[in-house]
């Protein structure tokens, strides 16, 4: 009797076939609605910062080395791949791929950093990118007013180190 | 000569404990996954059991937290010499959503050195096969920092040294024009 069951059981495991997925020999595609890791794109990143702003893990980090440069720097190690920057990017810069096979053995294989040129308006001293209508706005203006020579003219005397503006305004704490 | 036996046996069979130090869950349900059989890492030797002290391999999931990381340092100090840590989720590579609270610390890196990271929240089952191959050796890895730089600057530079002042205005004198 115990024999016949055993036989049974046998049966059925020959039935149900095997399920095991061969899976790091071959590779196995995700669900097309499926979110991997975001992959930025510096030609089309316009250095907003709004995925910085709305990223809930805090993970892209927006920073300006100096007036010209501004970097972005995704690090991707507590990212959730939620989308959300991929959603309010406006130059759609930022796709999520399907990417997920991101085991590593250092942490910063998951780092992405952009270098952006950020262009100054010569008027108000804002930064954009530059391929924009507001191109025009780098050139014209105040800083080849002498053109015969080819020289900048700043009409400030703020930009000499030994007048500085920032002494004037002398804040007093308690 | 045992340490050099040890180390070339120890990829054979990893035997693995299950450490969640305050994660959601969602990563130990994608671990448990990873050993039903449509995933069958045994066909790789991988073993779970139930105490550090059996253990090669341990699976930090969750952040460390205030209140468990002395219990995740005595479970990592309880393994056997040639040992592995995995750190699978994000809230284990990096900290998690709530990497500012206060009872969070952060990664699990804090607390014990970490071997082989599995980001993802949760991570695929696949992503911690994968993740274990990698370790294995049986596969390599795929991710690399990736990283944009401007080689050059498309406006004239200044410095500071060359400004001088001329009457009321102040002359910038030479311009190095990088594209030229």
């Amino acid at each position: 009797m115990s024999l016949l069951s055993k036989f049974k059981e046998a049966m059925i495991g020959l039935k149900a076939g095997r399920v095991t997925l061969p899976y790091p020999a071959q590779s196995r595609p995700v669900a097309p609605s499926f979110r991997g890791r975001p992959i930025f794109d510096a030609n089309k990143c316009i250095g907003c910062a709004g995925c910085a702003n709305n990223c809930p893990a805090r993970e892209i980090l927006v920073f300006d080395v100096c007036q010209e440069i501004r970097i972005l720097k995704y690090l991707g190690r507590r990212c959730t791949y939620c989308g959300r920057c991929a959603e309010v990017c406006p130059e759609k810069a930022i796709t999520m791929s399907r990417e997920f096979e991101t085991a590593t053995d250092q942490i910063s294989d998951l780092s992405q950093r952009l270098e952006l040129f950020m262009s100054t308006c010569q008027r108000c001293g804002r930064c954009f990118k530059e391929p924009t209508p507001l191109e025009v706005l780098k050139l014209k203006g105040y800083r080849f007013d002498d053109l015969r020579h080819d020289r900048w003219v700043l009409r400030s005397r703020a930009y000499l180190e030994s007048e500085p503006v920032v002494d004037d305004i002398k804040i007093e704490l308690d | 000569m045992l340490e050099n036996l040890c180390r070339k046996m120890f990829g054979r069979s990893l035997w693995v404990y299950h450490a969640n130090s305050g994660g959601c869950n969602g990563c130990d349900i994608e671990v448990l996954n990873v050993l039903t059989p449509y995933y069958d890492v045994e066909r790789f030797g991988i073993k779970l059991v139930g105490s550090p002290r059996h253990a090669d391999v341990m699976l930090c999931q969750g952040p460390a937290m205030r209140s468990t990381a002395r219990a995740l340092r005595r479970a990592y100090e309880a393994m056997p010499a040639p040992k592995l840590v995995f750190a699978i989720g994000g809230c284990a590579c990096g900290g998690g959503i709530w990497h500012d609270s206060y009872a969070v610390l952060g990664p699990v890196e804090k607390v014990v050195p970490v071997n082989f990271y599995i980001p993802g929240c949760p991570p695929r089952p696949e992503a911690i096969i994968y993740g274990v191959a990698v370790a294995v050796g049986l596969v390599n890895k795929k991710t690399a920092p990736v990283q944009f730089k401007q080689l050059e600057l498309p406006i004239p530079c200044y410095h500071p040294a060359d400004l001088r002042g001329q009457g009321e205005m102040v002359v910038y004198e030479k311009c190095e024009k990088p594209w030229e």
